[in-house]
C-alpha cells in the first residue's frame, strides 16, 4: 500500500529513532492519526521547544535553559567548589544527583573514546576540562564514565592528561558491573559506588 | 546490537536484550574484545544471545589505550572485509590469536602488522611480491617500486610507467615476503625496526583503503592517542 507523504513522512521519522524499527514507528504514526489533535500539537510544541529553549553549559556541558550560561548546578554556590565529577552524558548527572550522595560540580563529557566509532579524544569536552582543571582551584577529579570498555579508555586518556596538573584523581569503585550504562544503575548501587571511589595509581 | 565474529558461521549481527543495564549479568561477558561461548536463537530479524560466557577476556588489552586502538584496528578490518554468515576458520583463528598476541605481547607492532599480510591472504587479496605484476620478471634484490590498483611489486623499468605506483625499499618488500610465507614463530624472528613498521603500516593502510573505497575510523584515532595532543 503506498501512504499518503505525510503519513510516510512521520514513520520515516519515528524509525530514525533509537529502539524504533518500521513496526513500532507505524504503530505510533497510526496512533497518533486518530488520537485527539491536542495530543499531536503538545508534542510537537514539544519537539521545538527542546530545541530552541535548551543550550548547554558554558561551564560544565550538560544541558540547561537556553538564556543562561551556567546551569543550576554550577551557579549553586552550596555546591562544593573544588570537586568535579567527570561523567559522559546528562542522563548520569541525574542519575547521580538522584543519589543525594555528591555535592560537588559535575562535568558532562558528552561521549566517550571509541575506535571503533573514530571518537577520538577532539570529539569530547576533554580540552574544556583540563581548561577548568587549569583555571578554577580543583582538589580533585571523580572519573565516573561508564563501566566499559568505553568508560574505562576514556577514564585512562583523562587520567594520563590530569595527572601533570597534580590534581587527585578518582574512579568509581568496581561495585558496579562491567559493560553496563550508569544512567540504569539502581541507587543503591551507585551509592556504594561513590562512597568507594578509588585513586587511581599507575 | 551486537558485532560478532564466530567460528561456526563467521561474522553476524546478534541482539542480547538488556545488556546496557547495569545489573545485567551477561553484560560483563559481552564486552569489546572477549572470547565467549554463546548461545543464540534465531528471532525474526537477529539472532538473540541467551547465555554468554567469558572463554577469554584479554584483560591486559583493556588496560592500554594504544592497545584497545589496535584491538579496535583489527576487528574494524575484519568488519569492514568481511560478509555476514561467510564462515571462515582460518579468519577466526587468525582473529583471535591477533588478539592474544596484542594482549600478551610486548610490542603489539608486530602481531598488527603479521595480520594485515594474512589477512589480505584469507580474503583473497593477496599482493603479488615475487615477480613484477606487469612484465611478469622476477623481482630482483634491489629497490622496487609497488603498485596498490595492480595489487604488488613492479620492477624498476616498469615502476615508472605505472601512475599509481611508489617506491618500496627492498627491505620493506623483504619483510612482507617473510610474513606471507611463514608462521608467526618465524616472522617473529626478524627484528622489526620502527623505521620499516612504520613503512609497512603506510603501505598496509593505502592498501586497505584503495579497496575500501574509503577511509579506517581505527588509524586516526591510534594517532591521536599516540600523539596526546591536548598536553598543555
Ligand atoms: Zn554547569
Ligand atoms: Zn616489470
Amino acid at each position: 500500500m503506498l501512504l499518503p507523504a505525510p503519513i510516510q513522512d512521520l514513520i520515516n521519522a519515528f524509525s530514525q529513532l533509537p529502539g524504533i524499527g518500521p513496526k513500532s514507528a507505524s504503530r505510533l504514526t497510526f496512533y497518533l492519526l486518530t488520537a485527539p489533535d491536542e495530543l499531536s500539537q503538545d508534542l510537537a510544541a514539544a519537539l521545538i521547544s527542546l530545541k530552541t529553549e535548551t543550550t548547554y553549559c558554558q561551564t560544565c556541558f550538560n544541558i540547561t535553559v537556553t538564556g543562561q550560561v551556567q546551569c543550576e548546578i554550577c551557579s549553586n554556590s552550596d555546591r562544593d567548589q573544588d570537586v568535579i565529577c567527570v561523567v559522559e552524558e546528562p542522563l548520569d548527572v541525574l542519575a547521580l544527583e538522584r543519589t543525594d550522595g555528591f555535592h560537588g560540580r559535575y562535568h558532562v563529557l558528552q561521549g566517550a573514546l571509541s575506535p571503533i566509532e573514530g571518537i577520538g579524544p577532539d570529539d569530547l569536552k576533554i580540552r574544556e576540562l583540563l581548561a577548568r582543571v587549569d583555571s578554577e582551584n580543583i582538589g580533585e577529579i571523580i572519573l565516573a564514565t561508564n563501566p566499559s570498555l568505553e568508560g574505562d579508555a576514556t577514564a585512562m586518556y583523562l587520567r594520563q592528561q590530569l595527572t601533570p596538573s597534580g590534581v587527585r584523581i578518582t574512579r568509581l569503585a568496581r561495585g558496579l558491573p562491567v559493560g553496563g550504562d550508569l544512567e540504569y544503575a539502581d541507587q543503591h548501587t551507585l551509592l556504594r559506588a561513590l562512597a568507594g571511589r578509588q585513586e587511581m595509581g599507575d | 546490537m551486537l558485532w560478532l565474529y564466530t567460528r561456526k558461521i563467521g561474522k553476524v549481527q546478534a541482539i542480547a536484550k538488556g545488556i546496557r543495564k547495569i545489573k545485567s549479568r551477561k553484560a560483563g561477558h559481552l564486552e569489546p574484545f572477549t572470547r565467549v561461548n554463546l548461545l543464540m536463537a534465531r528471532g525474526r530479524t537477529f539472532l538473540i544471545v541467551t547465555q554468554a560466557e567469558t572463554i577469554d577476556a584479554f584483560l591486559n588489552l583493556r588496560e592500554d589505550l594504544l592497545l584497545i586502538g589496535y584491538a579496535a584496528y583489527i576487528t574494524e578490518l575484519l568488519d569492514r572485509f568481511t560478509y555476514d554468515e561467510d564462515d571462515n576458520q582460518q579468519i577466526f583463528n587468525l582473529l583471535n590469536k591477533t588478539l592474544g598476541r596484542i594482549n600478551t605481547e610486548s610490542d603489539p607492532d608486530l602481531p598488527v602488522r603479521y595480520f594485515e599480510i594474512k589477512l589480505l591472504e584469507l580474503l583473497g587479496y593477496r599482493p603479488e611480491l615475487t615477480n613484477c605484476v606487469n612484465c611478469g620478471s622476477e623481482i630482483q634484490a634491489e629497490d622496487q617500486f609497488f603498485s596498490i590498483s595492480m595489487g604488488g611489486a613492479l620492477c624498476p623499468r616498469c615502476g615508472p610507467k605505472i601512475p599509481d605506483a611508489s617506491q618500496i625499499s627492498l627491505n620493506t618488500l623483504k619483510y612482507l615476503r617473510h610474513y606471507q610465507r611463514s608462521s608467526y614463530t618465524e616472522a617473529a624472528k626478524a627484528k622489526l625496526s620502527p623505521q620499516l613498521n612504520r613503512d609497512l603500516e603506510q603501505l598496509m593502510q593505502r592498501y586497505f583503503t584503495y579497496f575500501l573505497e574509503r577511509n579506517l575510523n581505527t588509524p586516526t584515532f591510534i594517532r591521536r592517542v599516540k600523539n596526546r595532543p591536548q598536553q598543555g
